[in-house]
């Protein structure tokens, strides 16, 4: 395996698909020992999509969400009748 | 106040579809903040985030007896990006490649090679916890043509199948992989420019096999 095929099978092989057969996992795994480069390219994307992955970037306001179940109480009431919790209010 | 409720998504769907509001309150409860993340991704604005957020559950409510799927997450998720790019096309004025359009780039032949390949300044966990760095990832994925990044918010970050975020764009499988490499690859070029590590730097070695 080269590099080049290394790049073009990185998702499968990130992602442990079954869409690489066993002895292309193993070509995969043989060319990363061999070749830093292409190991810090897999670590690179891993980490990649763990920074994404973290926290909570965009936290959900909280006067939106009171008034977004206010408007959801208020549909739901439209079409299925009053619902037990909109009784809460 | 939010109950908690530990039922399985599919049951309290089920429980919605008898009419239990309560049960599609947690089911809100349960969604809501990645909604609203998903929806800031895709549209980059607060206010569509909030609109995208009411609208997918206002569907909800309408479709509550249509879902035939096997996962609550996929489908809720998908009617989530359904609105958010609904935004995306209202807001375009100008005609140019629709996200749904395939071009030469949607091939594996022309694949961004990777330049800058160090290591990360700091394990990824200790990064993310900067708020630089918080800023600099989403930075980096506005940057992306929404082709690119539509794929990559649903499967790296939202973590839908590779057959889900298809079927969420209307795309074929193929190109959902190919364009989740071509994302993947230019957000690894931009962050590791930024946060790895330059004593670490190698270079690549096409000679050998």
């Amino acid at each position: 395996m080269t590099c080049e095929e290394l790049l073009q099978a990185l998702n499968e092989y990130v992602d442990g698909t079954l869409d690489l057969s066993a002895a292309e996992c193993q070509q995969f795994a043989q060319h990363l020992a061999g070749c830093n480069p292409c190991q810090l390219v897999v670590d690179n994307i891993r980490g990649t999509i763990q920074l994404f992955r973290a926290g909570e970037p965009f936290p959900l306001p909280v006067e939106f969400q009171q008034r977004l179940q206010l408007n959801l109480q208020q549909r739901w009431a439209e079409k299925f009748g009053v619902g037990e919790s909109a009784e809460v209010r | 106040m939010e109950v908690v409720d530990s039922s399985t998504d599919e049951a309290l769907l089920a429980r919605a579809r008898e009419g239990q509001f309560a049960a599609f309150q947690s089911l809100v409860d349960r969604y809501q903040r990645r909604v609203y993340g998903l929806a800031w991704r895709i549209t980059r604005h607060a206010a569509d985030a909030e609109d995208v957020t009411q609208q997918t559950f206002l569907s909800l409510i309408e479709n509550l007896t249509a879902f035939r799927g096997v996962s609550a997450a996929g489908w809720i998720l998908r009617i989530a990006t359904n609105h958010a790019l609904k935004v995306l096309r209202r807001r375009r004025s100008q005609p140019h490649v629709s996200w749904s359009e395939t071009d030469a780039n949607d091939s594996y032949s022309t694949l961004p090679h990777p330049d800058f390949i160090a290591d990360w300044q700091a394990p990824p966990e200790v990064l993310v916890q900067r708020q630089e760095t918080r800023q600099a990832i989403e930075a980096a994925l506005e940057e992306l043509d929404d082709k690119y990044r539509v794929v990559f918010i649903l499967r790296d970050i939202e973590e839908l199948s590779v057959r889900e975020t298809a079927e969420a764009l209307d795309i074929s499988e193929a190109n959902v992989k190919v364009r989740l490499l071509r994302a993947r690859l230019m957000l690894r070029e931009r962050l590791v420019r930024e946060f790895g590590d330059e004593a670490t730097r190698v270079f690549p070695d096409h000679r050998h096999d």
